[in-house]
């Protein structure tokens, strides 16, 4: 399990306009380039530094591929990057709150404790 | 000294902005009753006539990220850019440009460490919208310098929550440990009861009115010692699972002093969290 790769993946295509399209339009692609140019690269760094030892597992892989915001929360991605990067993908396409209801609402047989979101 | 105008804590809702500024078929039904709650809200802080805001919130993964995440932040810098890319995506926030008072920052900064809160720094900061909506609501005019002051509300492991109370302590007394004649202002934004990307989001009410109504009562009565008996890092999940932001209010609280009793209280049920906002006055109400 990486929490921290995944919220890595949800946080770097938030913040960058033409990656939320592109992972929109093309998740398996998007992930698969994600992992092999992105999930090694220090942010906030110098550039030109990588880390060495950063991989999905086969699940959290799915996940993204699938853009299946229910595992990513069982997972315990942090639900805040989740949450709003899939706001900026799906808001569009629906009426006024009606995404995010049905967003919670996909989540409603989970109970307290929600899964640990610590990295 | 510094002379401390003003203690004030907000709920920080980024959809406020875009609420008060639309028209028309845009506009939502409690958007006039809300606009009309923050406009006596702001005069509180106008009615103390600040020079200077020490403004309290939290990054939402903006600047600060997990492979290098402080826990208490002190913003020193001329200047702080504030909001970001996808606060004007989600929230049509504004980009901001607020003057910094590095002189209170480096004061805040060597005094705390003092005091054995080992405060981290930036000199090249942007704010998101934890400090650009109280700027918004209380000081639309964005035009006093301002001590940007970021907690770890966000990425566990967090502090304890006394140990921002005892943060809140200890900003009041630095700043009236400032050798300034200015007024200021120490303004702290949080949350009640939220949940963001679980099943309790978005409803008609905050997830926990409950722990909403006890909330305001300790706040607005000052009640530390009772918040801080309840509260702890664990009981914070069951209201809501972002609702560990409240533990900027208790922030507040210990900036506004052991059962200081807040001068003005107000709050707003909206749907998926409620607003809430208190004012204290240290040195007596203005007249």
């Amino acid at each position: 399990m990486s929490k921290y790769l995944l919220d890595k993946f949800l946080y770097t295509v938030d913040r960058d306009p033409d990656l939320v399209e592109r992972y929109r339009d093309d998740p398996a692609g998007t992930v698969s380039w994600w992992e092999q140019e992105m999930a090694n690269r220090l942010l906030n760094c110098h550039s030109g530094e990588q880390s060495t030892w950063l991989a999905f597992s086969d699940e959290e892989r799915r996940s993204l591929r699938e853009h299946d915001h229910v595992a990513l929360f069982r997972m315990g991605a942090h639900p805040f990057l989740t949450l709003t990067l899939f706001i900026a993908m799906f808001e569009r396409d629906h009426g006024p709150l009606e995404y995010q209801k049905a967003y919670g609402k996909a989540l409603a047989h989970l109970s307290l404790p929600y899964p640990d979101i610590s990295t | 000294m510094a002379t401390v105008a003003a203690v004030i804590a907000s709920t920080h809702h980024p959809f406020y902005y875009r609420a008060s500024t639309s028209s028309g078929a845009d506009r939502p039904p409690f958007a006039d009753e809300w606009v009309a709650k923050i406009e006596a809200f702001r005069e509180t802080l106008t009615q103390a006539q600040p020079d200077v805001l020490v403004m309290v919130g939290s990054d939402h993964f903006h600047q600060l990220w997990l492979d290098n995440m402080p826990q208490f932040l002190v913003g020193k810098a001329p200047f702080f850019d504030g909001n970001w890319y996808n606060e004007e995506r989600e929230f049509g926030l504004p980009r901001m440009r607020l003057p910094g008072q590095e002189d209170l920052a480096a004061h805040i900064l060597r005094q705390g460490l003092d005091a054995d809160f080992d405060l981290a720094f930036s000199n090249e900061l942007r704010i998101d919208h934890s400090v650009t909506c109280p700027i918004i609501t209380l000081r639309p005019q964005a035009d006093l310098p301002i001590v940007p002051i970021y907690t770890n509300i966000f990425a566990p492991p967090l502090p304890q929550p006394r140990r921002f109370v005892a943060l809140g302590k200890a900003i009041r007394s630095m700043v009236e440990s400032w050798p300034s004649d200015a007024r200021v202002a120490i303004i702290g934004t949080g949350h009640l009861s939220l949940e963001l990307g679980g099943p309790r989001q978005f409803g008609e009410h905050g997830p926990d009115p409950e722990f909403d109504r006890k909330a305001v009562d300790w706040i607005a009565s000052g009640d530390v010692e009772g918040c801080l008996a309840e509260v702890t890092l664990e009981s914070l999940h069951a209201p809501g699972n972002a609702t560990h932001g409240f533990m900027d209010f208790m922030l507040m609280m210990g900036a506004a002093g052991d059962g200081a009793k807040a001068d003005y209280v107000d709050s707003l049920d909206l749907f998926h969290t409620m607003e809430a906002y208190f004012t204290w006055y240290p040195n007596g109400v203005p007249a």
